[in-house]
């Protein structure tokens, strides 16, 4: 055992399955064309789940954040384009600009509630999102606490208005997903891992805590803000109970948990699982729910790495990897190998 | 006129958000932990309030007895079954296990006891409406007195109690050190489990006297959270007196929102918390020890 150890990023298999990525995502494009109505509609909301559960990975998984409040975000996605459409913006760049809008006001949002840590950052993002909720329920331009839809959208045929959707959504995801993976791999990536490890070290060796926080605070508020704009073009009609509901929270909780905290490829096989699991047991109204909690709390316990955790650390799996593994270590280091 | 008569109603209103924080405050200072279940167990504590009233025909004061000792026992187990794994996990776990128990615990009381609105107002006699007017439009509420005057008691007997007895004073040598608390013979296990237990005693008796001075339902708890908290964060983070100001400042706040516009109320006292976060981090008090 000469060799010296060699520290790698990409291995073939990490290769071909990036790639693979790749090439799904460009075949996702053609669905509208090919598959029916519903399954376009399916997938669109799919993809808004995988947004939501990486956003919120994102926070938690690298920023050690715990945020119940991105409902916040994604009412201001929805709300922001009705706004705008009452304004006579028409309704797809209203989506967009909605969603650059949400991002914008996560900015000034973050130097509030990053003061907070911990327990406390959690709830005060969820007041921030109480706050909007209630602005929203008072303005009569905007439907008030009864809600609103887009009716701009009457103007393309329910097809055209399904297929745009469609590929928004899946441009979004691609988009974010895209910037995730390029950021966790940059240095800010690096230092990200070590603010959630221990943000104290991390300090003390320069790592500039509060700004990588804040950036992946406010790149969470765009996803979210995207993911409200997407959900409000697909099912046309919002409330600011539901569209800033706390259930959005307990979703992408249970995404992360489910799928993987920390890991990349996790919140999107947590996000499959979801819609599984919705499109199966939705009808069963509470239970569902009740349900949600216990397997959140159970995974929380004793899989703290979800399933793509547990699969990644078995068969040393990195399908799409934004960290480093360390090859030809001596069998006593062995046991401190993993991600950096 | 009205608005003394606001201010007064804020200044009661505050002692109810006092004892609604108390819990969570207590939590935070010994384990360090923000249980966000703290809203829904609170309306647990009001439903079983509501059931034993509506089982056994007592007055809800009656009532209430019983069901602190069960919710002792709920947050006893709780620490044992679910938190305590949750702090050997790490810092984020409790905040995700105590997210999963608010949406079970919610939901499972929708599922018991349906979407309806209740209240025990009704049923707390005469209390619940009488007042001492002091001018011809300034009146004083009975039950906001008897509810800031409990309020105070517990405050005060849990400031007697980490003061001066010595299962409270373990509990105070724990929040500071856990291992030199050991070290000394203090098993801090089961001082975790006793705080939790009067926590969640603490929020039952909020939850009872939600129920008596307003309504509750199912999706109540979240809510009362949010109160808990703010009136946690404006009163100064640890300072259990600083709880009952904070809670004071949120009600005067509601209550003079209110004044200007009745949709305005839960909207000032956020405002007026994310001020309190702007200005100053800490509180008005602060915290200068874990504790006390």
């Amino acid at each position: 055992m000469t060799d010296r150890p060699v520290v790698q990023r990409w291995t073939g298999l990490s290769r071909g399955s990036t790639g693979g990525a790749v090439v799904l995502l460009a075949a996702l494009a053609f669905v509208p064309i090919v598959l029916s109505a519903n399954s376009t509609q399916k997938l669109t909301s799919l993809f808004v789940l995988v947004i939501l559960a990486a956003m919120w990975n994102a926070l938690a998984g690298y920023g050690g954040l715990v945020s119940v409040g991105q409902q916040a975000y994604i009412g201001l996605g929805a709300y922001g384009t009705i706004y705008l459409a009452n304004h006579n913006v028409a309704p797809y760049p209203a989506l967009l600009l909605a969603t650059v809008f949400a991002g914008a006001v996560g900015l000034p949002v973050s130097y509030l509630v990053l003061r907070m840590r911990g327990g406390q950052f959690a709830i005060a993002t969820w007041v921030v999102a109480e706050v909007f909720a209630i602005m929203v329920s008072l303005d009569k331009s905007l439907g008030a606490g009864t809600g609103t839809s887009l009716i701009e959208l009457n103007r393309y045929t329910p097809d055209e208005r399904r297929a745009y959707t469609y590929w928004l959504a899946l441009g979004a995801m691609t988009f974010l997903l895209a910037l995730l993976f390029v950021l966790l791999r940059s240095r800010l990536g690096a230092s990200l891992q070590a603010i959630r490890d221990d943000e104290e070290a991390a300090a003390s060796v320069g790592v500039r805590v509060m700004a990588g926080k804040r950036i992946l605070y406010v790149v969470a508020a765009l996803g979210c803000g995207a993911a409200g704009a997407i959900t409000l073009s697909n099912t046309l009609f919002i409330q600011p109970g539901s569209i800033f509901g706390i259930q959005w929270t307990a979703y992408m909780i249970f995404m992360v948990l489910v799928g993987g905290l920390g890991t990349f490829e996790g919140p999107i096989l947590g996000a499959i699982i979801l819609f599984l699991v919705q499109d199966w047991f939705a009808d069963r109204g509470v239970w569902y729910l009740v349900g949600l909690g216990l397997t959140a709390i159970l995974f929380a316990l004793l899989l703290p790495r979800g399933l793509w955790g547990a699969l990644e650390e078995r068969f040393s799996l990195r399908l799409l990897p934004v960290g480093y593994r360390v090859r030809g270590l001596p069998s006593r280091a062995r046991a401190a190998e993993g991600d950096a | 006129m009205s608005w003394a008569n606001a201010v007064d109603k804020g200044i009661l209103l505050g002692g109810f958000y006092a004892l609604l924080a108390c819990g969570l405050s207590l939590m935070f200072g010994v384990m360090r932990i923000i249980n966000l279940a703290h809203g829904d167990l609170a309306v647990l504590g009001a439903f079983l309030v509501w059931t034993v009233v509506d089982h056994t025909d007592v007055s809800p004061f009656l009532a209430m007895v019983p069901v602190l000792g069960l919710m002792y026992g709920v947050g006893y187990g709780l620490q044992r079954g679910l938190l305590e794994r949750s702090l050997r996990a790490g810092v984020l776990v409790p905040l995700l296990t105590t997210f999963g128990l608010a949406i079970v615990i919610q939901n499972l009381l929708l599922e018991i006891f349906s979407p309806d609105v209740r209240s025990l107002g009704g049923r707390a006699g005469a209390v619940t409406t009488a007042s001492w007017r002091i001018t011809g439009d300034l009146a004083i509420s009975e039950l906001g007195v008897l509810i800031l005057a409990v309020a105070i008691v517990v405050l005060g007997g849990l400031h007697l109690f980490l003061a001066h007895v010595p299962a409270g004073r373990a509990m105070r040598a724990t929040a500071q050190d856990v291992d030199t608390a050991e070290l000394v013979g203090i098993d801090s296990r089961a001082v975790y489990a006793r705080a939790a237990g009067i926590a969640v005693a603490v929020a039952a008796l909020a939850g009872a006297f939600l129920a008596i001075r307003a309504s509750f339902d199912p999706s109540s708890g979240p809510t009362q959270l949010i109160f808990a908290f703010e009136a946690v964060v404006i009163g100064g983070f640890g300072s259990l007196w600083g709880t009952l100001v904070g809670g004071m400042v949120l009600g005067v706040s509601q209550t003079i929102g209110a004044e200007i516009d009745p949709q305005y109320s839960v909207l000032a006292g956020h405002l007026v918390f994310l001020s309190v976060l702007a200005v100053r981090g800490r509180g008005i008090l602060g915290a200068r020890e874990a504790i006390a």
